[in-house]
């Protein structure tokens, strides 16, 4: 195709640079909504663009301008032919509807975290039942190293002292080292999920190493006046993290989906997997509080049933939240 | 309509990571300094604070800034690169999220050495968060026009007397050729004797290859001549 490139290129580019200006409006405001005649304008100027690239394309001369002209006809398209329902973002929207309702539709995900959690709980209580002195390589941890009921008489004459000072900081690092466990346990999902697997069975194992060790010391009380205030909360939520990771490595394989190509799958589960990983994010802060301020202190200063009481209650708590939010209730009569 | 959009290299988006690595160690450093201003008011909670804003701009600089900036961090921007949807389509905020949480994965076991191997095995140049999110970095093109006048010189250029043979010509030769014609051009002073007879000498033999001209037109023309005169019909005589 013959055409007088310099007179084309003058003659068309107004028409670019309108189209361009459009564009930067839409990339300033993901949520800008065009009056008809403007948004029949942005068309008209996206096909002529695209036409004066057809054009050009058979053109030796302008690889730049080409790249150029590619390039505005890849974002106009993008914005045609993306999501039409941009919403903005309503946290409480999100937590109360968005979140609860994700994760049901997700569940099987869920299951296999659990299921690959009580598996490495299992092994933990075995492989300590059958070797004890392999305590410190299933808990690699110094405060988990000496007897259980050790550790209990220090923590009961402490009095909850000991984090005096320190609680808000300790807080703070527990929030953000949590998770980023569950970023991890999700982001090894890209490992086709191997690494979400061994993550999930790893932390089992010490969840269960720990529970069976301090169970065998006659320290069962402790332990779950201990870990259930926060765990309850903190051990699902690195669940989601591993619910999220499966999600990535169900989009990778396409396990019952492969009529669509594996960028549509991961682009299709996107939204659930920021959804729930960010649900695990806010359950961690709520942990990572009662962790600090609460789970510390122990009898005398805080009664056994009174924290395992507040542990059940949160369990009672986060399962309803998980199960019924989000639903619309019954209408009466 | 067919596009494709330009990959960025490992090596802008190694640059560009740097910068944002630069920005994200000046915003940690002024949150360094105020802290240091309330410690002597509440230690527990100046610390505790100092700890969560660290995280937060760890985690969040590269999120907001390419929610906000249509896919560009600082460094991006400055090195015109930007994240786009692998397919084409609206680049989605869970998109962003989800190739941004990843980089701790790609960050493995140090110096992003995962994301690095990934992004330089990958024909798409996407590490692992750019896989997750079906996501791709691509550079931000910008209208250059060469300065013809200088490159060509002002002889006179007997191919042009055959129009039909130009208007061939035109169509034959790929925008990459045409480019690298005209890169040689640019660059003939900084090449070396022989390299440069060579490069001239491939390419003349390329375009002759094309689209035969006259003998008459073409005798008198050394192969450095005969590549400028097909640049200026290519990029200026149409």
């Amino acid at each position: 195709m013959l055409i007088d490139l310099p007179r084309f290129v003058n003659a068309e580019r107004p028409h670019w640079q309108a189209l361009e200006d459009l564009l930067k409006r839409f990339e300033n405001d993901p949520d800008l909504r065009l009056p008809v005649d403007e948004a029949q304008r942005f068309h008209y100027l996206y096909q002529r663009t695209g036409a004066a690239l057809s054009r050009i394309s058979t053109f030796a001369s302008e690889p730049e301008l080409k790249r150029y002209l590619e390039w505005l006809v890849s974002r106009a398209y993008s914005v045609i032919h993306g999501k039409a329902d941009r919403r903005r973002f309503h946290p409480w929207r999100w937590f109360t509807v968005t979140l609860p309702t994700t994760f049901r539709r997700r569940f099987h995900a869920f299951q296999m975290s659990v299921a690959l959690t009580l598996l490495g709980c299992l092994f933990g209580v075995i492989a300590l039942a059958i070797d004890p002195e392999a305590k410190s390589a299933l808990m690699p941890f110094a405060h988990l190293a000496g007897r259980p009921s050790e550790r209990v008489a220090q923590e009961n004459a402490n009095k909850g002292k000991n984090l005096d000072g320190h609680k808000t900081s300790f807080s703070a690092h527990l929030m953000t080292h949590n998770t980023q466990v569950a970023i991890l346990t999700m982001g090894l999902g890209i490992s086709y999920g191997i690494g979400t697997i061994i993550m999930l069975f790893y932390n089992g194992v010490i969840l269960g190493a720990v529970a069976f060790d301090y169970v065998m010391d006659g320290q069962t009380v402790f332990l779950l006046g201990w870990l259930l205030p926060h765990g309850v909360i903190e051990i699902p939520a690195i669940l989601l993290g591993g619910q999220a990771g499966f999600l990535i490595a169900h989009a990778l394989i396409g396990w019952g989906d492969r009529r669509i190509s594996r960028a549509q799958r991961l682009r299709a589960a996107a939204p659930d997997i920021v959804t729930i990983i960010g649900g695990a994010a806010v359950f961690l802060v709520w942990a990572g509080i009662i962790e600090a301020f609460f789970s510390q202190y122990h009898e005398p200063v805080l009664p056994y049933g009174v924290k395992i009481a507040f542990g059940c209650a949160e369990l009672a708590g986060l399962i309803f939240f998980l199960w019924k939010g989000g639903t619309a209730p019954e209408p009466r009569g | 309509m067919e596009f494709a959009l330009p990959l960025a290299g490992p090596l802008s988006r190694l640059m560009a990571m740097l910068t944002d690595l630069l920005v994200i160690m000046a915003i940690k450093q002024v949150i360094g300094i105020v802290k240091d201003v309330f410690v002597a008011v509440n230690p527990d909670s100046s610390q505790a604070l100092e700890i969560l804003l660290y995280f937060a701009v760890s985690i969040l600089y590269a999120i907001l800034c390419e929610l906000l900036l249509d896919g560009q961090t600082l460094g991006k921007r400055i090195f015109k690169l930007r994240v786009v949807d692998a397919t084409g389509l609206r680049l989605e905020p869970s998109q962003i999220i989800v190739r941004n949480l990843l980089r701790l994965i790609d960050g493995l076991p140090m110096f992003y050495l995962f994301g690095g191997i990934t992004c330089l095995l990958n024909t798409k140049m996407q590490r692992l968060g750019d896989i997750a999110a079906n996501t791709v970095v691509v550079r931000v093109p910008e209208i250059a026009h060469p300065d013809l006048d200088k490159i060509l010189g002002s002889k006179y250029n007997s191919l042009l007397e055959h129009r039909h043979l130009c208007a061939r010509l035109r169509q034959r030769v790929t925008p990459e050729v045409a480019a690298i014609a005209l890169e040689a051009l640019t660059r003939r002073d900084r090449l070396e004797a022989r390299a440069r007879l060579t490069v001239f000498a491939g390419l003349s033999a390329h375009f002759r290859e094309l689209v035969e001209f006259p003998p008459a037109a073409t005798e008198s023309l050394g192969d450095e001549q005969y590549v400028r005169n097909v640049v200026e019909i290519l990029y200026r005589a149409a």
